[in-house]
């Protein structure tokens, strides 16, 4: 379970987010939509941690965090609740597929090499890398790379993946494999939030759409809402901007 | 032109005995040295309050003044002003002065090269839910090391041959033999050929070394 309540950031005098309130249920696939420079990513960004919220509280699973009162600890503890696939894969460049899948189970979680190993060994088959198991980040191709990414989130035990437009950096061939991953995902109850301007994907796999735009939550609600009936005009505007091209 | 050429060869075995003094203070110096700039390039980066200031000043210091004067200060200096130090031998004071010069550079050299590595690479440690220091350790270091090994290889290149300076310490080492013989034979020119050659030759075994251990670590990074 996840919830975010009041959570701004402001970057040096430029507010970026500006109360955000909004919680996730477990096996709850939400996809976050809207214009660019919006905070999506920043957004997603302070779930993780990755950047420091200026107000509100985020709690995941049994971790609640409060901005401005979060010691280190609480915050290596948020984090280990979610794990995160960025736009450029950003996989451990030094470490192979297998490697990058195994680090977390065995430096965060301080499972035997063995025994981490054996696991990846089984996430990385499940999204169809088995075979590339001991190539380096830069022997793969983005596609693959970014499979890598999905498979390392998904051994890092949290309650959530956040993906930040995971197929946006892709060449056009790659997205399909990536995305039928993340939907193999979906149908396994895996709980995760996805910014992306894949609307197809998102009108077929979320259970919650949430439309942003400056910084705020405009709208949120299922798939058929908010693409058939959208409540708010600007809503209704980015929609039809969107599925034009 | 009047050269001994038999002398000279009779010369190495000699000079050889020594060079594992000298091979000593250049490896076990070195390895303090890393050590040291390892810290201190992770205070730097860190900007761990107090200890990155204590860093500043240190690395100041060991580039801003000669080898041989600190050398010196600690071995004939210091135990004048904290006699402690009187029972420190010419090796011990040697490798610690070679270790804490030639950490000043190296830190930097690691410094910047931790600065180079990606900051997503930080952000993806972080993210599965590592510390910082666990994030250091297994995966910004070691790609650091990467790109800062050739400098880290010059400096234990230039570290071997700056050994040579233990001898003014009363260090028994290669040079400090080149020296006795020289003005035991007055046979300057053919004794210092001999230590010279054997200091380039030291030099170019650990240059293909070098070599080899930039393709080991570029392996993670060929297509
Ligand atoms: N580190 C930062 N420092 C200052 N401003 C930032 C920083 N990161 C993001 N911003 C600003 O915050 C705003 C929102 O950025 P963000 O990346 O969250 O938008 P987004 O909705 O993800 O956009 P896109 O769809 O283009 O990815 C932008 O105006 C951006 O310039
Ligand atoms: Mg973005």
């Amino acid at each position: 379970m996840i919830n975010v309540s009041n959570l701004s950031k402001t970057f040096t005098n430029h507010p970026v987010l500006k109360g955000i309130d909004f919680s996730v249920q477990q096996g709850e696939i939400v996809v976050i939509i809207g214009p660019s420079g919006t905070g999506k990513s920043t957004l997603l960004r302070c779930l993780n941690y990755l950047e420091t919220p200026t107000t509100g509280t985020i709690q995941i699973g049994p971790i609640k965090v409060e901005a401005g009162h979060a010691s280190s600890k609480q915050i290596t503890q948020l984090r280990q609740q979610s794990s995160f696939v960025f736009q450029n894969y950003a996989l451990f460049a030094n470490k192979t597929a297998l490697e990058n899948v195994a680090e977390g189970l065995m430096t965060v979680w301080k499972e035997p090499k063995q025994q981490a190993l054996a696991t990846s060994m089984k996430i990385l088959e499940q999204v169809g890398l088995g075979d590339k198991a001991h190539q380096y980040p830069a022997q793969l191709s983005g596609g693959q790379q970014q499979r890598v990414g999905i498979a390392r989130a998904m051994a890092a035990k949290g309650e959530v993946i956040l993906f930040d437009e995971p197929t946006s950096a892709l060449d056009p061939e790659w997205v399909d494999e990536v995305l039928a991953v993340m939907k193999q995902l979906a149908r396994s109850k895996q709980t995760m939030i996805v910014v992306t301007h894949e609307m197809q994907f998102a009108r077929e796999v979320a259970d919650k759409i949430i439309f942003m735009e400056g910084g705020h939550i405009v709208e949120q609600g299922p798939p058929e809402q908010l693409f058939n009936a959208p409540q708010s005009e600007r809503t209704r505007a980015f929609l039809a901007r969107a599925m034009k091209g | 032109m009047n050269f001994d050429f038999i002398y000279t060869l009779e010369l190495f075995p000699i000079l050889l005995k020594y060079l594992g003094v000298t091979m000593q203070m250049a490896l076990i110096g070195f390895v303090i040295a890393l050590v040291l700039a390892v810290a201190i390039a992770v205070v730097r980066v860190f900007a761990v309050p107090v200890l990155n200031q204590v860093a500043i000043v240190f690395i100041s210091f060991f580039r801003g003044t000669p080898l041989l004067v600190q050398l010196f200060l600690l071995y004939y200096g210091l135990p004048q002003v904290f006699p402690w130090l009187v029972g420190l031998d010419a090796f011990s004071a040697a490798v610690i002065g070679l270790s804490l010069h030639f950490s000043a550079y190296m830190a930097e050299s690691i410094r910047a090269a931790i600065l180079g590595v990606d900051r997503s690479q930080m952000e993806a440690s972080l993210s599965i839910g590592m510390t910082k220091l666990q994030a250091m350790q297994r995966i910004i270091l070691p790609q650091a090391a990467r790109v800062a090994s050739p400098s880290l290889m010059n400096y234990f290149i230039d570290m071997i041959k700056s050994t040579s300076l233990a001898f003014t310490l009363g260090v028994a080492e290669i040079m400090s033999k080149a020296q006795m013989e020289a003005s035991s034979s007055f046979k300057f020119f053919e004794s210092f050929v001999a230590v010279a050659i054997v200091y380039w030759v030291v030099v170019v075994i650990f240059t293909q070394l070098q070599h080899r251990l930039e393709i080991h670590l570029n392996r993670a990074y060929v297509k």
